[in-house]
């Protein structure tokens, strides 16, 4: 190319940020923090809004508990540092079986027999560590109980993804026969009591103050580190970057909502002499997976490759994707990270009967669409799930709270997921989408 | 004349007791557009798909640069330099036009993706394309219009370096602004050295855009000419079979 015609056209080297001809093909990264808003609201109002009702969701039940508790009861018992380190421990197995469906629900599939995948491996749990049976060490037991997981993941996946049979099928099959191998397991005894100390460490214990801000400290350094390495990276292969603005807006929503959260953690809020305080033990275990596996599914293969099958197998499979596999091993995740919130809720009442896991099942697919994950297939994200548990979590604890009869909590979470459901279809049909596909 | 990219010589394929493709010849050119038509039936989906290695060909000889090939698996196709782009498109519509014109073959160091190269590397296709129809690499494929969403399948075979690329019916169910952009998109492919099939039903986008027009009339190959020497009328005859060629193979 000769020297520039037009001398007030500077020369540039840097090709990629040059129109086409005649056009301009952008990265959605250019513009000041304007126009990154702007751009966000354009996608929220194209029906594109994430976990945004959830959020919503959330903080309208919050207020509306905190006022029904101060008029009903006379005295404030929802809005309390006590209930909030409660409602944390509470939601922990439900966060943790919703984030487990999401590898199958992004797949378009479902997994009935994750609740009781899990009470199957507890039920061995508990028997292989009886004191006075087996006896066995308790972290060989959770390694145990974490394979069994994995075994029943791998015979779902086997058949779903291998031989072909429906998903719902399948797991409706197990969800039944698995509940037989727990009461075969457990015996005629009942209700296995666990008294091992470290187990029941997890939902009971809580971190010493200074560990808890240290862990706010490590979220803030792993984001600020992961965002810092993407743009390093789009630097190098001279892209643009999202203006540095958002980074440290990002930060800084982290540091203020995760520094009240752990602030009031921190308040000693027990209601006798015996010192109560400290975030308990179970959040961080619950946020490092929610990071791994958000980083699974954002940044590797494996993760990519399952919304593409969500989206299109058929395309998937043209583009050389290996569909079986990625299937049947999304089917093994979701199983061990479901045996993975039954050790939370065995660890939480502290025993195991025989018809655990069989309620929570449902209450996670629940979770996963209040949350906006498509049952269809290709949308929703980890965090997502978790806070479509957060609200289902907060309906049962504040009803709970309220003296309500059981039968209006499952009235109104049933109302909630309904809700949840429309308000996602109705913000797609006016954008203009349809109300079958992603 | 140079010689052909792609050379198929007396290709047969039957299903059962039915014969599909009954010796048919095929050249196709670097840098040039070669279309095939034909009615329903007459065997060119079949021969396409013998192409891309999905359905491989019972008999005949394909030379691809000159040397001998057999192409029994769609990776081995890939593999050689062959690119199908097909009529459902293939494209994932929850994902963006990067993810999706990467998919199965993304960029990574050390196993976690390396987004920046990726859109890089996109944009840079889309721009040697001349594509001026898309805002973003980063929009979702289900935001596109069929056009767009034609491009950026188009796209993604030159991403891969293609040395041949088959289009199956790249215009149909496209508006007419639609189409001149896709066709456009077709001769500057063909432009960048690309050899490109194009299979079609719309004669009019045919005589626009192609340099040699072949025509299967059940499952024989009854013409082979360069589009200067023949009207829509002769060809629209030579695929009903109310006409029959009798002019020197191109």
């Amino acid at each position: 190319m000769s020297a520039p015609q037009n001398p007030k056209v500077p020369v540039r080297t840097d090709t990629t940020s040059l129109p086409a001809e005649g056009g301009f093909i952008g990265s959605g990264q250019e513009g000041g923090i304007k126009d990154q808003v702007s751009a966000y609201l354009q996608r929220v109002r194209h029906g594109d809004m994430g976990a945004l009702p959830a959020i919503g969701g959330l903080v309208v039940l919050v207020i509306l508990f905190t006022i029904l508790s101060q008029t009903m009861l006379g005295q404030q018992y929802f809005l309390t540092e006590r209930n909030f380190a409660n409602l944390l421990t509470q939601a922990a197995s439900l966060v943790m079986l919703a984030m487990a469906l999401v590898f199958v629900i992004l797949l378009g599939e479902i997994d009935l027999s994750a609740g009781v995948t899990s009470g199957v491996a507890l039920s061995l749990f508990v028997v292989l560590t009886k004191p006075d049976g087996l006896n066995m060490n308790w972290a060989v037991a959770l390694v145990l109980a974490l394979l069994v997981g994995f075994v029943i993941g791998f015979f779902i996946g086997f058949f779903v993804a291998r031989v072909g049979i429906p998903s719902f099928v399948v797991t409706l099959g197990l969800f039944i026969g698995l509940q037989g191998v727990t009461l075969i397991l457990l015996g005629d005894g009942g209700v296995f009591r666990i008294q091992i100390p470290e187990f029941l460490a997890i939902q009971n214990a809580n971190l010493p103050i200074w560990a808890g801000w240290a862990m706010l400290g490590i979220i803030l350094l792993v984001s600020f580190a992961t965002s810092m390495w993407d743009r390093r990276l789009r630097t190098r292969a001279g892209v643009p970057n999202r203006t540095i603005a958002l980074v440290w807006a990002k930060l800084g929503v982290i540091a203020v909502v995760g520094g009240f959260v752990v602030a009031v953690l921190s308040v000693n809020r027990s209601s006798s002499i015996k010192v109560i305080e400290g975030v308990p033990i179970v959040v961080p275990i619950v946020l490092a997976i929610l990071w791994l596996g958000t980083f699974v599914l954002d940044r590797t293969k494996f993760g990519r490759y399952i919304y593409a099958i969500g989206g299109n197998a058929e395309a998937a499979r043209r583009s050389g994707v290996k569909v079986i596999t990625i299937r049947w091993a999304a089917f093994v995740v979701c199983s061990v990270l479901a045996v993975v919130s039954g050790v939370f809720s065995a660890s939480k009442v502290g025993s195991v009967n025989a018809g655990f896991g069989t309620a929570i099942v449902l209450s996670g697919v629940a979770a996963a669409v209040v949350g906006g994950v498509s049952l269809f297939g290709g949308r929703g994200r980890l965090m997502h799930a978790a806070i479509g548990a957060l609200v289902i979590a907060v309906i049962a604890n504040g009803l709970g709270l309220l003296n309500l009869p059981a039968g209006v909590n499952y009235i109104v979470t049933g109302g909630v997921l309904i809700l949840a459901a429309t308000v996602d279809a109705v913000s797609r049909v006016r954008a203009g989408g349809s109300l079958m596909r992603t | 004349m140079d010689a052909p990219l792609i050379e198929l010589t007396g290709i047969v394929k039957s299903f059962g007791p039915v014969s599909v493709l009954k010796g048919v010849n095929l050249k196709a050119y670097a840098g040039k557009v070669t279309a095939l038509v034909g009615d329903n039936g007459a065997g060119k989906s079949t021969l396409i798909k013998g192409l891309a290695g999905v359905q491989p060909y019972d008999g005949g000889q394909v030379r691809f640069e000159g040397e001998e090939v057999h192409l029994h698996s769609p990776r081995e196709a890939s593999r050689i330099g062959i690119e199908v782009v097909y009529q459902d498109l293939a494209l994932c519509d929850n994902l963006d036009i990067v993810q999706n014109m990467f998919l199965g073959r993304e960029e990574t160091a050390g196993g976690i993706f390396d987004e920046g190269q990726m859109e890089r590397e996109a944009s840079e296709t889309l721009r040697s394309l001349s594509v001026r129809t898309v805002k973003s690499v980063r929009q979702k494929v289900s935001s596109l219009s069929g056009g767009q969403r034609q491009t950026v399948a188009i796209a993604r075979s030159v991403l891969k370096k293609a040395k041949l690329v088959v289009l199956d019916e790249p215009t149909a169910a496209l508006g007419v602004a639609q189409t001149e952009q896709v066709l456009n998109l077709v001769r500057r492919l063909a432009d960048q050295g690309v050899a490109v099939i194009i299979i079609s039903h719309n004669l009019q986008d045919v005589f626009k855009v192609a340099d040699y027009i072949n025509v299967l009339y059940l499952g024989t190959m009854v013409a082979s000419i360069p589009t200067s020497e023949t009207t829509s009328d002769d060809v629209v005859g030579y695929i009903t079979g109310s006409k029959t060629y009798n002019g020197a193979a191109a």
